[in-house]
């Protein structure tokens, strides 16, 4: 059985690029069973979609613990360890990072046990269209597939968008495929775990504890500031000190996540750690001061 | 026939859109929601004819749907968890009602601490409100079970309403290959709703929700509910029978996977039950004779059916995906009195509780109960109630506890 694992944002069509997997691995003559992850959560917080395909009636169900496939949109989620993105990688884990970063960059930084191989950006790839690009490159990795069988399973999957969409995402998934074509095959089904000789769960018994620990309450304040919710963002707001007219309040009273602070001359900041990159401000700002600058581009100028 | 990919609420919208539904009273709520979004899709595009109305809440939504069962038209509604409860006081009511209508329940953990994530507290809460109770296993299951309940409800010697139940996440928004029957099987297997005195016409009043003041009356009423109900224990196998010979899919009142001459039989509902399954079937390729045993039907409880299944096994590890605090987990409860009195019931009963709030159960879990169960078979003892956690869990969960604690214990303070 094929086990597959994608991880994204949500708003990059993670969920899609899972969908599509399915499809393609289900009209290939698999049998499969595809699922996203995610909670009440919002654009540009971690999700993940999982695919199993096995030539037989799959029986397991749930997460994926142990991928024999794991694909990366977005680089930026490697930062959150609640994303879980690395989980049960192996040995025999092919990881498939999705960055215009050197491949050696990431083998360093990483240090997997097992292959990285990495899907680079495309020339007009639009975020939203990242589902679509990781897509293709997984396929790309897998002998059951091929870029009809691709193809078919994205105009199927986006049926319910225009044709310019689709002839968008379908070019980007080619030359996705096309980018990872010497590789098809890397990807292993793995055989289930052995019932003779298992690795034994190390279950506990719980104690009873008092009320004042066991009940689910938080007594500390702005727990949220521990979470760093800008790593959310794809593309982040930049306030033009030049155009800003010092209005004091507008971008910062829309602010849903109040991350504006506005200082005694006027001006607003923002508070990077925590913008979800909503960009809403961007949207009430009258005088135009505030642009949208995407995130890979502002961290590279931060550098400079 | 067709064969696609649909999640566990598309194919629970198949369902509802091939029984031809009436009417559609709705309230949203995770992770249902899918179900009524797709069936007003077709509503909108002519290719379902139903009058869909939103209501206030859950409370209401059963109260509609029961007020319309009882006028004779047939009447599919979906809820969740929360909204499964809210609704309780009326699930009662109109099964009081005798109104033969088709609830799907997607299961999702009960508040508090609130969760998204699936267990069986939602679905087991409303165990003794008169609904039928159909368990569902797999995305394909879920569409055929709809359909099936809709027969079961209408029959006339049954005449109530069936709760059919699905795991949220697990079936509800993963998609899996789904059969759907073509709509002229279907209604060959679900003829058009023959309401019989089920009508409510001008000049023909009718009164469902009637006051009885004295126990005798009311004793009658409520008892007649419970034989309607052990009735439909016949009544769904006849119907399965019919199905399987239609669709060449039979659903018996207990799924039985290599139970014959099994030794060691798991017992779960739902669909964490397939987990069980691959677990049984890698047991058995190291040479153990072990079976799973599911119940599709809780209510009725098929409890002949499952005294003969587990007649002269070693042992049974029933694994509740939810938790009565106080007395540990329903099914086992319910599964010991079934077995109470039968000459060769097994001796070793255990119990464990996990899968709660969605909590994952791994092989290995499956096979370490496995193991545990023969050992209890050898000493001759039933092992204690066990819940599925381990020590890593704990720790993550003294990390959120030293989270939730921080500002009165000051910048990176010890525990108390």
């Amino acid at each position: 059985m094929y086990r597959i694992r994608f991880h994204g944002r949500g708003g990059q069509g993670l969920k899609r690029a899972g969908r599509i997997l399915g499809t393609a691995l289900f009209r290939a003559g698999l049998e499969v069973q595809d699922a996203p992850r995610y909670g009440a959560e919002r654009r540009g917080a971690p999700i993940f979609a999982y695919v199993r395909a096995s030539r037989s009636p799959i029986h397991e169900r749930g997460v994926i613990s142990c991928p024999d496939l794991l694909i990366i949109a977005d680089p930026h989620l490697l930062a959150m360890p609640d994303s879980g993105v690395l989980a049960g990688a192996t040995t025999r884990t092919v990881v498939l990072l999705h960055t215009g970063e050197p491949v050696s960059l990431w083998r360093e930084r990483l240090d997997l046990p097992g292959p990285l191989l990495i899907l680079p950006r495309l020339p007009g790839e639009e975020e939203r269209f990242r589902g679509a690009v990781c897509a293709g490159g997984a396929a790309a990795l897998l002998t059951e597939l091929d870029e009809g069988l691709l193809a078919r399973a994205i105009s199927e999957e986006l049926a319910h968008l225009s044709a310019e969409l689709i002839m968008t995402s379908l070019g980007l998934a080619r030359a996705a495929h096309a980018a990872l074509a010497g590789e098809r095959g890397i990807v292993r089904q793995e055989e289930p775990i052995s019932a003779a000789g298992y690795k034994t769960p190390a279950w506990l018994t719980l104690a009873c504890e008092e009320a004042a620990v066991s009940a689910p309450a938080i007594h500390a304040a702005a727990t949220s500031e521990l979470s760093q919710t800008g790593l959310w963002r794809g593309k982040r707001p930049v306030i033009d000190p030049g155009r800003c007219r010092g209005c004091w309040w507008l971008c910062a009273t829309f602010c849903p996540e109040r991350v504006i602070a506005v200082d005694a001359n006027r001006r607003p900041r923002i508070d990077y750690g925590h913008c979800k990159g909503c960009l809403i401000c961007l949207r009430q700002c009258p005088h135009h001061a505030i642009s949208a600058v995407p995130e890979e581009e502002a961290a590279r100028e931060e550098k400079a | 026939m067709t064969r696609t990919l649909l999640t566990g609420n598309g194919a629970a919208a198949w369902g509802a859109r091939l029984a031809r539904i009436d009417y559609l009273p709705a309230f949203p709520i995770t992770p249902q929601t899918e179900i009524i979004e797709t069936l007003d899709g077709w509503i909108e595009q002519q290719e379902l004819v139903c009058r869909l109305v939103t209501l206030e809440s859950e409370h209401s939504m059963l109260t509609a749907a029961g007020a319309a069962a009882v006028t004779g038209v047939r009447v599919f509604t979906a809820t969740s968890s929360q909204g499964l409860l809210y609704a309780t006081e009326m699930l009662y009511t109109v099964a009081g009602w005798r109104a033969p209508l088709v609830l799907v329940n997607v299961s999702r953990g009960l508040s508090s601490p609130i969760t998204l994530e699936p267990d069986h507290n939602d679905v087991l809460a409303v165990r003794d409100c008169g609904f039928l109770q159909l368990h569902c296993a797999t995305c394909q299951e879920v569409l055929d079970s709809v359909l099936i309940a809709f027969r079961l409800a209408e029959h006339p010697q049954v005449r109530l309403p069936v709760l059919v139940n699905l795991d949220g996440f697990a079936l509800s928004f993963t998609r899996e290959p789904v059969e759907i029957p073509d709509q002229s099987t279907a209604d060959r297997f679900l003829p058009p709703f023959r309401a019989g005195s089920l009508r409510f016409r001008a000049g023909e009043p009718l009164s469902a929700g009637v006051a009885v003041l004295d126990g005798s009356t009311y004793s009658y009423f409520r008892y007649q509910a419970h034989l309607a109900s052990l009735q439909g224990l016949a009544a769904y196998e006849k119907i399965a029978a019919e199905f399987a010979a239609l669709c060449g899919r039979h659903y018996e009142p207990l799924e039985c996977h290599r139970c014959e001459d099994a030794e060691i039989v798991f017992v779960m509902i739902g669909s964490f039950a397939t987990k069980a399954r691959e677990a049984v079937d890698r047991l058995r390729e190291a040479g153990e004779r072990v079976g799973l045993l599911r119940p599709r039907l809780l209510r009725p409880l098929p409890v002949a059916h499952l005294r003969r299944a587990l007649a002269g096994k070693l042992g049974v590890a029933v694994i509740d995906q939810n938790l009565a605090p106080g007395r540990g987990g329903v099914l086992l409860t319910e599964l010991a009195a079934a077995l109470h009195g039968s000459p060769d019931a097994p001796p070793v009963l255990a119990g464990y509780v996990g899968g709660l709030g969605g909590r994952e159960i791994s092989s290995e879990e499956f096979f370490e109960m496995h193991r545990e169960v023969r050992q209890a078979v050898t000493r001759g003892e039933n092992p204690p109630p066990r819940l599925l956690f381990t020590g890593e869990e704990l720790r993550a969960v003294r990390k959120l506890q030293q989270v939730a604690r921080a500002d009165r214990l000051g910048q990176g303070g010890e525990q108390r």
